[in-house]
């Protein structure tokens, strides 16, 4: 009987020991990832990796600035398209969706949400490359929006959600038509929380590299305008790895410390954001 | 937002819990302008279907050509040749199942476990703080590991390599020379990154799992680990499973990590050493380049195979984290 229980309490606690094991396994991972990254990129950050553009093969100095404005020209555009549809269509799921139509939206979002990034690039270039015959800034910033649209559609819903419906029954009481009250009071309302999700939606594209190797393709030189192939910072990150030479790996590990940094800051701060508007909702 | 916050704020859908909404009474009565605006909103929501109709479309339309010069053959030939014309697309296929088998492999027992630990173990403060901690590594950029892989993993794989043949080389999958990039590394990269959806969504799972089962059995004196094994996890298998089929999903499309360290070679092998091809990765590397019409629907062919796939992993994932979820109503 002794021996049986102590038996049980051993595994238990050989059991327990194992899962926090585990547990610091994954942090670990992070952690390492995090610091190594800081380590070998931040020796090579310096103004003229900011400033410049790349220079010619052999020549040191020269920096990514072209790819920093070209993820932002292409993450700013991904954003007009993805953004409106995203907080429109989680207007209908949350205000008139709960039907079997918002069930499928919901659905679809949700798998659309698992679809690979790849795909998404594909369908960008059968649908804006081969028509336009060409890659270009627009056809990238097509492929990280509709990735984005599923993204902003779920959490906006769920801030859109948030807000009380006390508030809605205020404003109609007072005559004021539904699609009124909808856009003047609980957009607004909801406003800090379709931030957030925006904010984590913009996070999670910025990283995004496999659609736009056929899209917006890279450019080693300043682009013009939306419709010539333009350089973004993980495509560049992409390129300058698996090169062979040791000054473009250098300055990969540079580039992943900036974006790494962006990606980051944009997620831990949109969580703060949420957080807050949590605990003063309640 | 990464999709592991998104599942954890998404309400489930038709919820019986879901707040009845008021606006619903007075849909008699609404005037001519709510009616515009609640059609237009729909149009809104609606691009979310014509969205995946129009990617299930466009990816046949423009696959058509392979389908129809091989047939259902194009997924079981191996064969990949641009110069004559032949295209098969199984090493493909073969690299992508495999690597993303490792990956479950590596990440399921970390991940569950961490999700154990995380929701049974830890002080709920500090489980939130170490949760965030682990979802962060979701948003870690997956070209940012694929760098991470080249030049960490495929240097370290390689100076495993001879132990591991060493000590599981009877096996056919420790045998061969070790040049770093291959399945196995690729299957660890994975792992890492499929890591933080299966512990986030497990643990949200068992959390939700009724305070009364688990005091009902350590009332009948069962021990601590006991209660989890007999009683939490049966009940939070459907949710734990819908987990893993999402991070599979995740394994199966991860592009950008896998090209970088896979090797990128068109043949099937049974070595876990030797380097091999994802079907992620031959898009994102030969589309590019592709120069012939056939060659580019070949390409296309596997997006469409690709895109299949995980749909359905994706669809079965997710209705079975809605079941365990919906039975409970919201999570707090």
């Amino acid at each position: 009987m002794n021996d049986l229980f102590s038996r049980r309490k051993l595994i238990n606690n050989a059991m327990f020991t194992l899962t926090g094991v585990f547990t610091f396994f994954s942090l670990f991972s992070l952690f390492l990832i995090l610091g190594y990254i800081t380590y070998h990129g931040i020796s090579s950050l310096n103004w003229n990796f900011f400033t410049k553009i790349p220079v010619p093969l052999g020549e040191t100095g020269g920096g990514i600035a072209n790819s920093i404005v070209g993820s932002a020209k292409v993450l700013g555009l991904a954003c007009v398209f993805g953004i409106p549809i995203g907080v429109f269509g989680a207007v209908y799921l949350s205000e008139f969706g709960n039907n079997r139509i918002g069930f499928c939206i919901r659905y679809c979002a949700d798998v659309l949400n698992g679809v690979p990034s790849i795909v998404m690039g594909i369908f960008a270039y059968t649908l804006v490359v081969l028509p336009m015959k060409g890659f270009s800034a627009l056809s990238g910033s097509v492929a990280l929006g509709i990735i984005m649209i599923p993204l902003v559609l779920r959490t906006t819903e769920e801030f859109i959600r948030l807000v009380p419906g006390s508030i809605r029954e205020a404003a109609l009481a007072l005559g004021v038509p539904q699609w009124k009250v909808i856009l003047r009071v609980v957009l607004p309302t909801a406003s800090r929380g379709i931030m957030t999700g925006a904010i984590l939606a913009v996070s999670r594209i910025a990283g995004e590299t496999a659609p736009l190797i056929f899209t917006a393709f890279g450019n080693r030189f300043w682009d013009d305008g939306l419709l010539h192939p333009i350089a973004t910072l993980p495509h560049t990150i992409f390129t300058y790895a698996i090169a062979p030479y040791d000054d473009w790996h250098r300055q990969a590990w540079a580039a992943a410390l900036v974006l790494m940094a962006v990606v980051l800051i944009g997620n831990i701060g949109a969580r703060v954001l949420m957080r807050s508007k949590g605990s003063a909702s309640h | 937002m990464s999709p592991v916050e998104e599942l954890q704020q998404s309400p489930p859908p038709l919820s019986p819990a879901a707040p009845p909404n008021p606006l619903r009474r007075i849909r008699l009565s609404e005037r001519a302008g709510d009616r515009i605006f609640r059609w237009t909103m729909l149009a809104f929501g609606a691009m979310v279907m014509i969205l995946a109709a129009g990617i299930c479309w466009e990816l046949m339309r423009n696959s058509k050509l392979a389908w129809d010069a091989f047939g259902f053959k194009f997924l079981i030939t191996s064969v990949w040749d641009p110069v004559m014309e032949v295209y098969g697309a199984l090493p493909f296929i073969y690299g992508t199942i495999v690597s993303s088998i490792i990956a479950l492999m590596i990440a399921v027992p970390l991940g569950v476990g961490s999700a154990i630990f995380l929701a049974e173990l830890a002080p709920k403060k500090v489980s939130n703080i170490l949760t965030f901690f682990i979802e962060l590594l979701a948003a870690i950029p997956s070209v940012i590991l694929g760098l991470m892989g080249i030049f960490v993993l495929v240097p370290a794989v390689k100076s495993a390599q001879p132990f591991l043949t060493k000590t599981l080389g009877f096996l056919p999958f420790f045998q061969g020379h070790a040049y770093g990039i291959g399945l196995l590394t690729a299957g660890i990269i994975l792992a890492i990154m499929i890591l933080p959806y299966i512990t986030s969504i497990s643990r949200d799972v068992i959390l939700s799992v009724p305070q009364v089962l688990k005091e009902a059995s350590l009332g009948l004196g069962a021990t601590h680990w006991e209660m989890v094994r007999m009683v939490v996890l049966p009940y939070a298998r459907s949710g734990i499973l819908g987990s893993i089929f999402l991070a599979l999903g995740r394994a199966l499309g991860e592009t950008m990590a896998v090209t970088m360290v896979i090797g990128n070679t068109p043949k099937i092998s049974l070595s876990l050493f030797d380097p091999a091809y994802s079907m992620a990765a031959v898009i994102a590397n030969e589309f590019s380049e592709a120069t012939s019409d056939l060659y580019v629907h070949s390409l296309i062919a596997i997006a469409l195979t690709l895109f299949a796939i995980t749909i359905i992993v994706n669809g079965l994932a997710r209705l079975m984290i809605y079941k365990t979820t919906l039975s409970k109503g919201r999570r707090s």
